[in-house]
Protein backbone atom coordinates (compact mmCIF):
# COMPACT_ATOMS: atom_id res chain seq x y z
CA UNK A 1 0.00 0.00 0.00
CA UNK A 2 1.17 3.42 -1.23
CA UNK A 3 2.34 5.86 2.27
CA UNK A 4 2.51 3.23 4.51
CA UNK A 5 6.33 2.45 4.47
CA UNK A 6 6.88 3.96 7.92
CA UNK A 7 4.24 1.64 9.50
CA UNK A 8 5.59 -1.48 7.82
CA UNK A 9 9.17 -0.49 9.36
CA UNK A 10 7.88 0.10 12.61
CA UNK A 11 5.97 -3.71 12.60
CA UNK A 12 9.11 -5.34 11.25
CA UNK A 13 11.22 -3.40 14.51
CA UNK A 14 8.43 -4.57 16.61
CA UNK A 15 8.29 -8.12 15.23
CA UNK A 16 11.75 -8.58 16.72
CA UNK A 17 10.78 -7.65 20.58
CA UNK A 18 10.41 -11.57 22.32
CA UNK A 19 7.00 -13.00 22.58
CA UNK A 20 5.91 -10.98 19.36
CA UNK A 21 5.91 -11.89 15.57
CA UNK A 22 5.11 -10.43 12.76
CA UNK A 23 1.16 -10.52 13.06
CA UNK A 24 0.99 -10.01 17.04
CA UNK A 25 3.33 -6.77 15.91
CA UNK A 26 0.79 -5.71 13.58
CA UNK A 27 -2.09 -5.87 15.83
CA UNK A 28 0.33 -3.40 18.31
CA UNK A 29 0.94 -1.12 16.01
CA UNK A 30 -2.56 -0.80 14.88
CA UNK A 31 -3.09 -0.64 18.53
CA UNK A 32 -0.81 2.22 19.08
CA UNK A 33 -2.27 4.09 15.99
CA UNK A 34 -5.23 3.90 16.86
CA UNK A 35 -4.42 5.17 20.36
CA UNK A 36 -1.94 7.36 18.82
CA UNK A 37 -2.12 10.79 21.38
CA UNK A 38 -2.73 8.59 24.59
CA UNK A 39 -0.56 5.71 24.13
CA UNK A 40 2.15 6.33 20.93
CA UNK A 41 3.43 9.45 21.33
CA UNK A 42 3.93 9.47 25.24
CA UNK A 43 5.58 5.90 24.45
CA UNK A 44 7.73 7.46 21.65
CA UNK A 45 9.01 10.08 24.05
CA UNK A 46 9.61 7.57 26.69
CA UNK A 47 11.60 5.30 24.45
CA UNK A 48 13.76 7.89 22.85
CA UNK A 49 14.48 9.33 26.38
CA UNK A 50 15.59 5.56 27.55
CA UNK A 51 17.88 5.84 24.04
CA UNK A 52 19.57 8.58 24.83
CA UNK A 53 20.01 7.50 28.24
CA UNK A 54 20.18 4.50 29.37
CA UNK A 55 23.64 2.61 30.52
CA UNK A 56 25.23 -0.04 32.37
CA UNK A 57 26.05 1.27 35.93
CA UNK A 58 30.06 1.51 36.22
CA UNK A 59 29.84 -0.24 39.19
CA UNK A 60 27.76 -3.31 39.19
CA UNK A 61 26.10 -4.28 35.79
CA UNK A 62 22.69 -2.86 36.43
CA UNK A 63 21.10 -0.73 33.96
CA UNK A 64 20.21 2.84 35.04
CA UNK A 65 20.18 6.00 33.47
CA UNK A 66 23.55 7.55 34.99
CA UNK A 67 26.79 6.48 35.48
CA UNK A 68 26.20 4.68 39.07
CA UNK A 69 22.80 3.30 39.04
CA UNK A 70 19.99 4.16 41.92
CA UNK A 71 20.97 0.72 44.34
CA UNK A 72 24.77 1.50 43.94
CA UNK A 73 24.29 5.79 44.65
CA UNK A 74 22.68 4.69 48.25
CA UNK A 75 25.04 4.77 50.97
CA UNK A 76 22.12 2.75 53.33
CA UNK A 77 23.22 -0.12 50.65
CA UNK A 78 26.18 -0.14 51.17
CA UNK A 79 25.69 -2.86 54.21
CA UNK A 80 28.37 -5.96 53.58
CA UNK A 81 26.43 -7.83 51.96
CA UNK A 82 27.21 -8.63 48.08
CA UNK A 83 24.57 -10.36 45.91
CA UNK A 84 25.98 -11.65 42.88
CA UNK A 85 23.63 -12.61 40.10
CA UNK A 86 23.94 -13.60 36.48
CA UNK A 87 21.77 -11.26 34.69
CA UNK A 88 19.70 -7.66 35.21
CA UNK A 89 16.81 -9.83 35.05
CA UNK A 90 17.72 -11.41 38.08
CA UNK A 91 18.64 -8.48 39.62
CA UNK A 92 14.98 -7.26 39.64
CA UNK A 93 13.45 -10.26 40.69
CA UNK A 94 15.54 -9.85 43.77
CA UNK A 95 14.23 -6.28 44.53
CA UNK A 96 10.74 -7.52 43.74
CA UNK A 97 10.90 -9.98 46.23
CA UNK A 98 12.46 -6.90 48.38
CA UNK A 99 14.24 -9.47 50.78
CA UNK A 100 17.78 -8.12 50.28
CA UNK A 101 18.87 -4.50 51.46
CA UNK A 102 22.80 -4.78 50.24
CA UNK A 103 24.17 -4.66 46.60
CA UNK A 104 24.44 -6.26 43.80
CA UNK A 105 26.84 -7.34 40.85
CA UNK A 106 25.63 -8.27 37.70
CA UNK A 107 27.90 -11.48 36.02
CA UNK A 108 26.53 -10.71 32.23
CA UNK A 109 26.15 -14.69 32.09
CA UNK A 110 27.62 -18.07 33.25
CA UNK A 111 30.48 -19.87 32.61
CA UNK A 112 29.62 -22.49 29.44
CA UNK A 113 31.81 -24.84 28.17
CA UNK A 114 29.71 -25.56 25.00
CA UNK A 115 29.73 -21.53 24.27
CA UNK A 116 33.11 -21.02 25.20
CA UNK A 117 32.26 -18.32 27.89
CA UNK A 118 35.47 -17.69 30.10
CA UNK A 119 35.95 -16.32 33.54
CA UNK A 120 37.42 -13.49 31.50
CA UNK A 121 34.19 -12.94 29.39
CA UNK A 122 32.14 -12.05 32.93
CA UNK A 123 32.12 -9.53 35.36
CA UNK A 124 34.02 -11.05 37.72
CA UNK A 125 37.77 -9.82 37.79
CA UNK A 126 35.54 -6.32 38.48
CA UNK A 127 34.36 -8.31 41.31
CA UNK A 128 36.95 -9.22 42.97
CA UNK A 129 38.23 -6.02 43.05
CA UNK A 130 34.94 -4.74 44.61
CA UNK A 131 35.29 -7.52 47.84
CA UNK A 132 39.20 -6.08 47.76
CA UNK A 133 37.62 -2.41 48.14
CA UNK A 134 34.18 -2.09 49.07
CA UNK A 135 34.79 -3.89 52.78
CA UNK A 136 32.09 -6.66 51.94
CA UNK A 137 31.79 -9.26 54.81
CA UNK A 138 29.38 -11.71 53.26
CA UNK A 139 28.99 -12.62 49.25
CA UNK A 140 25.61 -14.23 48.24
CA UNK A 141 25.75 -16.03 45.15
CA UNK A 142 22.27 -16.30 43.87
CA UNK A 143 22.92 -17.73 40.38
CA UNK A 144 20.49 -20.13 38.60
CA UNK A 145 20.01 -23.70 39.83
CA UNK A 146 21.34 -24.75 36.51
CA UNK A 147 24.53 -26.83 35.77
CA UNK A 148 26.32 -23.76 34.25
CA UNK A 149 24.77 -21.45 37.40
CA UNK A 150 26.50 -23.35 39.81
CA UNK A 151 29.61 -24.27 37.80
CA UNK A 152 29.99 -20.62 37.63
CA UNK A 153 29.04 -20.62 41.28
CA UNK A 154 31.68 -22.58 42.70
CA UNK A 155 34.37 -20.98 40.75
CA UNK A 156 33.28 -17.59 42.33
CA UNK A 157 33.80 -19.35 45.46
CA UNK A 158 36.98 -21.20 44.50
CA UNK A 159 38.69 -17.22 44.06
CA UNK A 160 36.49 -15.55 46.72
CA UNK A 161 37.00 -18.16 49.75
CA UNK A 162 40.15 -16.92 51.05
CA UNK A 163 38.90 -13.63 51.02
CA UNK A 164 35.05 -13.09 52.31
CA UNK A 165 32.12 -14.93 53.32
CA UNK A 166 30.59 -17.23 50.76
CA UNK A 167 26.37 -17.92 50.86
CA UNK A 168 24.36 -19.04 48.13
CA UNK A 169 20.72 -19.52 47.73
CA UNK A 170 18.62 -22.88 49.06
CA UNK A 171 17.55 -25.13 46.51
CA UNK A 172 14.46 -27.66 47.21
CA UNK A 173 10.34 -27.74 46.80
CA UNK A 174 9.63 -23.48 45.67
CA UNK A 175 6.54 -21.87 47.45
CA UNK A 176 3.02 -23.45 46.38
CA UNK A 177 4.94 -26.02 44.88
CA UNK A 178 3.62 -29.78 44.98
CA UNK A 179 5.97 -32.90 45.50
CA UNK A 180 3.67 -34.89 42.14
CA UNK A 181 4.88 -32.20 40.15
CA UNK A 182 8.48 -31.49 41.23
CA UNK A 183 11.33 -32.55 39.00
CA UNK A 184 13.07 -35.22 40.47
CA UNK A 185 16.23 -33.23 40.89
CA UNK A 186 14.39 -30.63 42.91
CA UNK A 187 13.30 -33.14 45.16
CA UNK A 188 16.70 -34.78 45.22
CA UNK A 189 17.89 -31.27 46.07
CA UNK A 190 15.26 -30.46 48.69
CA UNK A 191 15.81 -33.58 50.43
CA UNK A 192 19.43 -32.74 50.80
CA UNK A 193 19.01 -29.39 52.44
CA UNK A 194 16.43 -31.02 54.49
CA UNK A 195 16.30 -28.84 57.96
CA UNK A 196 14.90 -29.72 61.12
CA UNK A 197 11.16 -28.57 62.43
CA UNK B 1 13.03 -40.52 9.08
CA UNK B 2 12.67 -41.68 12.88
CA UNK B 3 14.53 -43.05 15.48
CA UNK B 4 13.98 -43.60 19.10
CA UNK B 5 16.70 -44.47 21.71
CA UNK B 6 17.80 -42.69 25.24
CA UNK B 7 20.67 -40.66 25.54
CA UNK B 8 22.75 -38.14 28.11
CA UNK B 9 22.51 -34.35 27.13
CA UNK B 10 25.74 -33.03 26.18
CA UNK B 11 24.79 -29.18 25.92
CA UNK B 12 21.79 -27.10 24.49
CA UNK B 13 22.05 -23.92 23.11
CA UNK B 14 18.81 -21.51 22.78
CA UNK B 15 17.64 -21.79 18.88
CA UNK B 16 15.06 -18.72 18.46
CA UNK B 17 12.70 -17.83 21.08
CA UNK B 18 11.43 -21.12 22.49
CA UNK B 19 13.39 -23.50 21.09
CA UNK B 20 16.49 -25.33 21.66
CA UNK B 21 19.16 -26.99 19.97
CA UNK B 22 20.33 -30.14 22.09
CA UNK B 23 23.65 -32.30 21.56
CA UNK B 24 22.92 -35.61 23.04
CA UNK B 25 25.30 -38.76 23.39
CA UNK B 26 23.23 -42.34 22.58
CA UNK B 27 24.17 -45.84 22.36
CA UNK B 28 22.80 -46.70 19.13
CA UNK B 29 23.04 -43.50 17.17
CA UNK B 30 26.60 -41.61 18.64
CA UNK B 31 26.38 -37.91 19.14
CA UNK B 32 23.39 -36.44 17.67
CA UNK B 33 22.05 -32.95 17.36
CA UNK B 34 18.43 -31.89 17.08
CA UNK B 35 15.98 -29.49 17.83
CA UNK B 36 13.94 -29.29 21.13
CA UNK B 37 10.63 -27.03 20.13
CA UNK B 38 9.70 -25.72 23.16
CA UNK B 39 12.82 -26.60 24.76
CA UNK B 40 13.53 -23.47 27.00
CA UNK B 41 9.93 -23.32 28.56
CA UNK B 42 9.56 -23.31 32.26
CA UNK B 43 8.02 -26.90 31.72
CA UNK B 44 11.05 -28.18 29.86
CA UNK B 45 14.13 -26.25 30.38
CA UNK B 46 14.51 -28.31 34.01
CA UNK B 47 15.29 -31.69 32.58
CA UNK B 48 17.15 -30.42 29.80
CA UNK B 49 20.50 -29.79 31.91
CA UNK B 50 23.95 -31.35 30.94
CA UNK B 51 24.22 -34.91 32.20
CA UNK B 52 20.37 -35.61 32.24
CA UNK B 53 19.85 -38.78 30.60
CA UNK B 54 16.35 -38.53 28.01
CA UNK B 55 14.41 -40.47 26.45
CA UNK B 56 14.17 -39.75 22.55
CA UNK B 57 12.35 -40.01 19.92
CA UNK B 58 14.17 -37.73 16.69
CA UNK B 59 12.04 -37.27 13.79
CA UNK B 60 13.37 -35.69 10.34
CA UNK B 61 12.56 -35.77 6.85
CA UNK B 62 15.68 -36.62 5.36
CA UNK B 63 18.53 -38.59 7.38
CA UNK B 64 20.91 -35.59 6.72
CA UNK B 65 18.59 -33.14 8.17
CA UNK B 66 19.04 -31.67 11.74
CA UNK B 67 15.99 -33.25 12.96
CA UNK B 68 13.54 -32.13 16.18
CA UNK B 69 13.45 -34.63 19.20
CA UNK B 70 10.55 -35.05 21.26
CA UNK B 71 12.22 -35.42 24.83
CA UNK B 72 10.86 -37.13 28.29
CA UNK B 73 13.45 -37.13 31.10
CA UNK B 74 14.64 -40.19 32.24
CA UNK B 75 16.83 -38.93 35.20
CA UNK B 76 18.22 -36.25 36.48
CA UNK B 77 21.54 -35.89 37.92
CA UNK B 78 22.02 -32.09 38.71
CA UNK B 79 21.28 -32.20 41.99
CA UNK B 80 24.10 -34.56 42.98
CA UNK B 81 26.33 -32.83 40.13
CA UNK B 82 25.37 -29.42 42.13
CA UNK B 83 26.07 -31.03 45.29
CA UNK B 84 29.72 -31.34 45.30
CA UNK B 85 32.50 -28.66 43.71
CA UNK B 86 34.57 -32.20 42.06
CA UNK B 87 31.69 -33.97 40.75
CA UNK B 88 30.39 -30.92 39.14
CA UNK B 89 33.91 -29.72 37.69
CA UNK B 90 34.32 -33.46 36.22
CA UNK B 91 30.96 -33.56 34.95
CA UNK B 92 31.62 -30.41 32.50
CA UNK B 93 34.92 -31.79 31.93
CA UNK B 94 33.47 -35.40 30.73
CA UNK B 95 30.51 -33.85 28.71
CA UNK B 96 32.50 -31.24 27.03
CA UNK B 97 35.22 -33.96 26.15
CA UNK B 98 32.43 -36.29 24.87
CA UNK B 99 31.66 -32.81 22.90
CA UNK B 100 35.00 -31.97 21.51
CA UNK B 101 35.99 -35.99 20.57
CA UNK B 102 33.40 -37.68 19.22
CA UNK B 103 32.12 -37.33 15.45
CA UNK B 104 28.85 -36.98 14.98
CA UNK B 105 26.01 -39.85 14.72
CA UNK B 106 29.13 -42.63 15.05
CA UNK B 107 27.75 -45.14 17.73
CA UNK B 108 30.24 -46.01 20.94
CA UNK B 109 28.17 -48.06 22.66
CA UNK B 110 31.02 -49.27 24.83
CA UNK B 111 31.82 -45.37 25.65
CA UNK B 112 28.46 -44.67 26.51
CA UNK B 113 28.31 -47.49 29.04
CA UNK B 114 31.26 -46.01 31.06
CA UNK B 115 30.01 -42.69 30.49
CA UNK B 116 26.75 -43.69 32.40
CA UNK B 117 29.35 -45.70 34.83
CA UNK B 118 31.08 -42.51 35.43
CA UNK B 119 27.57 -40.48 35.85
CA UNK B 120 26.61 -42.62 38.48
CA UNK B 121 29.54 -42.04 40.44
CA UNK B 122 28.23 -38.62 41.25
CA UNK B 123 26.51 -40.01 43.79
CA UNK B 124 29.73 -41.23 45.17
CA UNK B 125 31.86 -37.68 45.57
CA UNK B 126 35.06 -39.72 46.96
CA UNK B 127 35.01 -41.90 44.23
CA UNK B 128 34.09 -39.87 41.35
CA UNK B 129 37.69 -38.55 40.34
CA UNK B 130 38.84 -42.28 40.29
CA UNK B 131 36.19 -43.46 38.41
CA UNK B 132 36.80 -40.32 36.02
CA UNK B 133 40.18 -41.29 34.87
CA UNK B 134 39.58 -44.53 34.43
CA UNK B 135 36.18 -43.18 31.84
CA UNK B 136 39.30 -40.79 30.52
CA UNK B 137 41.43 -43.82 29.56
CA UNK B 138 38.58 -45.40 28.06
CA UNK B 139 37.66 -42.19 25.76
CA UNK B 140 41.40 -42.72 24.26
CA UNK B 141 41.19 -45.99 23.94
CA UNK B 142 38.35 -45.74 21.70
CA UNK B 143 39.51 -42.52 19.97
CA UNK B 144 42.25 -44.94 18.42
CA UNK B 145 45.00 -43.55 21.50
CA UNK B 146 44.73 -45.97 23.65
CA UNK B 147 48.25 -46.58 26.53
CA UNK B 148 49.65 -49.86 27.05
CA UNK B 149 51.02 -49.75 30.33
CA UNK B 150 51.33 -53.72 31.11
CA UNK B 151 54.97 -54.16 29.91
CA UNK B 152 58.28 -52.08 29.11
CA UNK B 153 58.53 -51.02 25.84
CA UNK B 154 62.30 -51.34 25.13
CA UNK B 155 62.65 -54.11 27.63
CA UNK B 156 59.44 -56.53 27.54
CA UNK B 157 59.54 -56.24 31.59
CA UNK B 158 56.46 -56.28 33.27
CA UNK B 159 58.13 -55.12 36.36
CA UNK B 160 59.12 -51.69 37.29
CA UNK B 161 57.56 -49.46 34.98
CA UNK B 162 58.36 -46.08 35.51
CA UNK B 163 57.55 -43.99 32.60
CA UNK B 164 55.15 -43.89 29.62
CA UNK B 165 56.45 -42.87 25.95
CA UNK B 166 54.65 -39.13 24.74
CA UNK B 167 54.87 -40.50 21.63
CA UNK B 168 53.60 -44.41 21.65
CA UNK B 169 52.01 -44.40 24.64
CA UNK B 170 53.65 -47.36 25.75
CA UNK B 171 55.14 -48.04 29.35
CA UNK B 172 58.63 -47.53 29.15
CA UNK B 173 60.84 -49.51 32.54
CA UNK B 174 63.43 -47.82 34.87
CA UNK B 175 65.88 -49.59 32.72
CA UNK B 176 64.61 -49.61 29.50
CA UNK B 177 64.23 -45.51 30.13
CA UNK B 178 68.23 -45.20 30.34
CA UNK B 179 69.56 -41.23 29.47
CA UNK B 180 65.84 -40.80 27.66
CA UNK B 181 64.11 -40.92 31.31
CA UNK B 182 63.99 -36.97 31.21
CA UNK B 183 62.25 -36.93 27.94
CA UNK B 184 59.54 -40.11 29.46
CA UNK B 185 56.36 -39.01 31.13
CA UNK B 186 55.97 -40.06 35.31
CA UNK B 187 53.74 -42.78 35.02
CA UNK B 188 51.84 -42.65 38.47
CA UNK B 189 51.04 -46.03 39.95
CA UNK B 190 47.00 -45.84 39.97
CA UNK B 191 47.38 -45.27 36.07
CA UNK B 192 48.29 -49.18 35.62
CA UNK B 193 46.02 -49.90 38.44
CA UNK B 194 43.25 -48.09 40.06
CA UNK B 195 43.72 -47.80 43.60
CA UNK B 196 42.40 -45.06 46.28
CA UNK B 197 45.17 -42.94 45.21
CA UNK B 198 45.53 -39.69 46.60
CA UNK B 199 43.85 -37.00 44.21
CA UNK B 200 47.36 -35.22 43.23
CA UNK B 201 48.18 -38.58 42.07
CA UNK B 202 44.76 -38.76 40.15
CA UNK B 203 45.70 -35.04 38.92
CA UNK B 204 49.22 -36.33 37.91
CA UNK B 205 47.95 -39.47 35.90
CA UNK B 206 45.60 -37.27 34.11
CA UNK B 207 48.12 -34.90 32.91
CA UNK B 208 49.35 -38.19 31.44
CA UNK B 209 46.23 -38.67 29.32
CA UNK B 210 46.06 -34.98 29.00
CA UNK B 211 49.16 -35.13 27.03
CA UNK B 212 47.43 -37.55 24.88
CA UNK B 213 44.30 -36.07 23.99
CA UNK B 214 46.32 -32.54 23.30
CA UNK B 215 49.48 -33.82 21.42
CA UNK B 216 47.56 -36.74 19.85
CA UNK B 217 44.12 -36.87 19.77
CA UNK B 218 42.97 -32.75 18.90
CA UNK B 219 45.61 -32.82 16.14
CA UNK B 220 43.25 -35.54 14.54
CA UNK B 221 40.24 -33.35 15.56
CA UNK B 222 41.35 -29.91 13.68
CA UNK B 223 43.67 -28.68 16.75
CA UNK B 224 41.12 -27.24 18.38
CA UNK B 225 42.26 -26.56 22.42
CA UNK B 226 40.99 -29.33 24.62
CA UNK B 227 37.72 -27.64 26.58
CA UNK B 228 39.02 -25.32 29.67
CA UNK B 229 36.42 -27.10 31.44
CA UNK B 230 38.73 -30.33 31.67
CA UNK B 231 42.02 -28.21 32.69
CA UNK B 232 39.67 -26.68 35.63
CA UNK B 233 38.59 -30.24 36.88
CA UNK B 234 42.77 -31.31 37.30
CA UNK B 235 43.21 -27.94 38.51
CA UNK B 236 41.16 -28.51 41.21
CA UNK B 237 42.15 -32.18 41.99
CA UNK B 238 45.91 -31.09 42.19
CA UNK B 239 44.87 -28.57 44.63
CA UNK B 240 43.01 -30.41 46.69
CA UNK B 241 44.39 -32.43 49.86
CA UNK B 242 46.31 -35.97 49.69
CA UNK B 243 43.80 -37.95 50.99
CA UNK B 244 41.71 -39.92 48.17
CA UNK B 245 38.02 -39.05 50.75
CA UNK B 246 38.75 -35.47 50.39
Amino acid sequence: MPGTDDIEALIEQMAKLPGLGPRSARRAVLHLIRKRAILLAPLARAMQTVADTARECVNCGNVGTADLCDICAQDSRANGELCVVEDVADLWAMERARVFKGRYHVLGGTLSALDAIGPDELRIPKLKERVATENIREVILALNATIDGQTTAHYIAEQLEAHVRLSSLAQGVPIGGELDYLDDGTISAAMRARKAL
Amino acid sequence: MEWRDTGVLLGLRRHGETAAIIDVFTPDHGRHLGVVRGGTSRKIAPHLQPGAQLDLVWRARLEDHLGAFTVEPVFSRSAAAMADRTGLAGLNAALALLSFCLPERAPHPDLYARTLALLDHLETPALFPLAYLGWEQRLLEDMGFGLSLDRCAVTGAADDLAFVSPRSGRAVSRAGAGAWADRLLPLPPVLQRPYDAPRTEIAQALAVTGHFLGQHLAPALGDKPLPTARQRFVDGLARQNNSPMD
